[in-house]
């Protein structure tokens, strides 16, 4: 009965960290939102002045985005800690370039893989190519544009570069872009979920958590 | 048994030299200015980690981005209600012709500026983009004095640390030197080029091109210079914390 380590400590160490991270982003978010749930485009945007989208959800004006915001920045900076400790040792130990990005072929042969199926007694559990591509999308398309339309909010940091937010195409232009992305990020993380459940439930949460597999014969 | 007693050194070394190092890294970041007033608390690290990070990455000469005359927001919407107190009614109804802006502390000529003598100072106009917290923003033109070039006319001294700014409501805030000095903190008297309206903070508000617009204090009556501001108010540096929003809000 060989036990398989499936994730390196880095992966499993930042994992969770941004997990936690995740959810407390999802949710200052929706408490910033709510204090004017409205998106435009371009430069401006305010109440009185064209929409680009109004929001179905309720407009909160008692001090919500306060600890929001607080939770909000508190929570980027760990997310953006971990995420580039990952990055960054992921490409010193190839785990980006040989587990991660996704090949030519895995484009064809991922729609195979969005059916659940447990991974067999003998399986590594190393990325499919439907996992490769959602992985690879999130970690270096996703959070990068999460983490630019974020800055280009910022007065301070674009004064030091502004074609952060003229890249945009403005300030209300990044925070509409921003809200796109992490209803993305939303959407993969339901998929990831669902795919975790499915897929192995308990093989899978042992294999991010102690990093081993060990399951016996019969059992899988 | 060896084992155990070589990785309990080497665990308890480790430890120990992260605590000497944060310790060492907040006695720098003290001494350089990284530190916020409202540092305490969970959320004071994430507050600390991004003043710190933008006050490494600005500098006084990263300006706020300036716009075309034809960007300026049909749109300007005003947060809050004028003061309601009979002091600054009166100046209102006087058309704040009684109006003073007292500059005292820590300054070698303390000095009280009506509007009249505020405008014969040189003037700057800029068009700048101002968000508020709650995600709406506008952009419009305003005129008013450099704060820096008010500093210098009644002689900052060098213990300087921060300026106080005091309204005739209770929303009092504070900068730090780098933003106090910064060419684009005004003192603005106009708007879009007409007087400051007063839903808009008349006859002067602290205009700060590099923050939300919560920063930008409306209504002022008195401006002071401190080397602490853990004796003034509550100590965290503004009115903000006490409703939950940070001391500083360059995001």
């Amino acid at each position: 009965m060989p036990a398989v380590e499936p994730h390196s400590v880095l992966v499993r160490v930042t994992h969770w960290v941004n997990a936690v991270s995740f959810a407390a982003l999802v949710t200052s978010g929706v408490a910033i939102l709510l204090a004017h749930p409205r998106l435009y485009w371009g430069e401006t945007g305010a109440f009185g002045a064209p929409s680009l989208l109004d929001l179905p959800l309720p407009l909160v004006l008692t001090g919500q985005s306060g600890w929001g915001r607080s939770l909000h920045f508190l929570a980027a900076w760990t997310s953006v800690l971990a995420g580039a400790i990952y990055l960054l040792g992921s490409v010193v130990s190839g785990h980006l370039r040989l587990e991660l990005l996704p090949a030519r072929r895995d484009l064809a042969h991922a729609a195979a893989h969005l059916w659940p199926r447990r991974p067999a007694a003998t399986s590594d559990l190393a990325y499919n190519p439907a996992q490769r591509i959602a992985y690879f999308s999130v970690v270096c398309g996703l959070f990068p544009v999460m983490i630019w339309t974020g800055l280009a909010m910022s007065p301070a940091v674009t004064s030091v570069w502004p074609w952060l937010v003229t890249i945009a195409g403005g300030q209300q232009s990044a925070r509409t872009i921003h809200f796109a992305a992490a209803c993305a990020l939303v959407v993969f993380f339901a998929g990831h979920v669902a795919m975790v459940v499915l897929s192995g439930f308990r093989v899978r949460m042992r294999g991010m958590i102690t990093g081993r597999r060990q399951v016996s014969e019969g059992r899988a | 048994m060896s084992l155990i007693t070589r990785r309990r050194l080497i665990t308890t070394s480790l430890t120990a030299a992260g605590v000497s190092g944060l310790a060492v890294a907040a006695r720098l970041a003290g001494r350089y200015g990284l530190i916020p007033p409202d540092s305490g608390g969970l959320y004071g690290v994430g507050e600390t980690l991004t003043y710190a990070a933008q006050r490494l990455l600005t500098s006084r000469h990263s300006l706020a981005r300036e716009f075309d005359r034809s960007q300026i927001s049909r749109v300007a919407p005003m947060n809050g209600r004028i003061p309601d107190n009979d002091d600054y009614q009166q100046l209102l109804r006087g058309r704040f012709a009684e109006w003073r802006l007292e500059v005292d502390g820590l300054v070698a000529r303390p000095t009280s500026f009506s509007l009249a003598e505020l405008k014969r100072l040189p003037s700057r106009s800029q068009i700048t983009h101002q968000a508020c917290e709650e995600g709406w923003s506008f952009i419009a033109e305003w005129t008013g004095v450099a704060l820096s070039d008010l500093l210098a006319q009644v002689g900052v001294s060098t213990r300087a640390r921060y300026v106080v700014f005091y309204p005739f409501d209770t929303s009092w805030d504070s900068l730090d030197m780098a933003d106090a000095w910064h060419p684009q903190t005004l003192l603005a008297y106009g708007m879009n080029g007409r007087d400051l309206p007063p839903g808009h903070g008349a006859p002067v508000r602290l205009r700060v091109a590099r923050q939300l617009g919560y920063k930008s204090v409306k209504y002022l009556a008195r401006i002071s210079v401190v080397d602490t501001l853990a004796d003034v108010g509550d100590g965290l540096g503004s009115a903000s914390p006490a409703w939950g929003y940070s001391w500083y809000a360059g995001i």
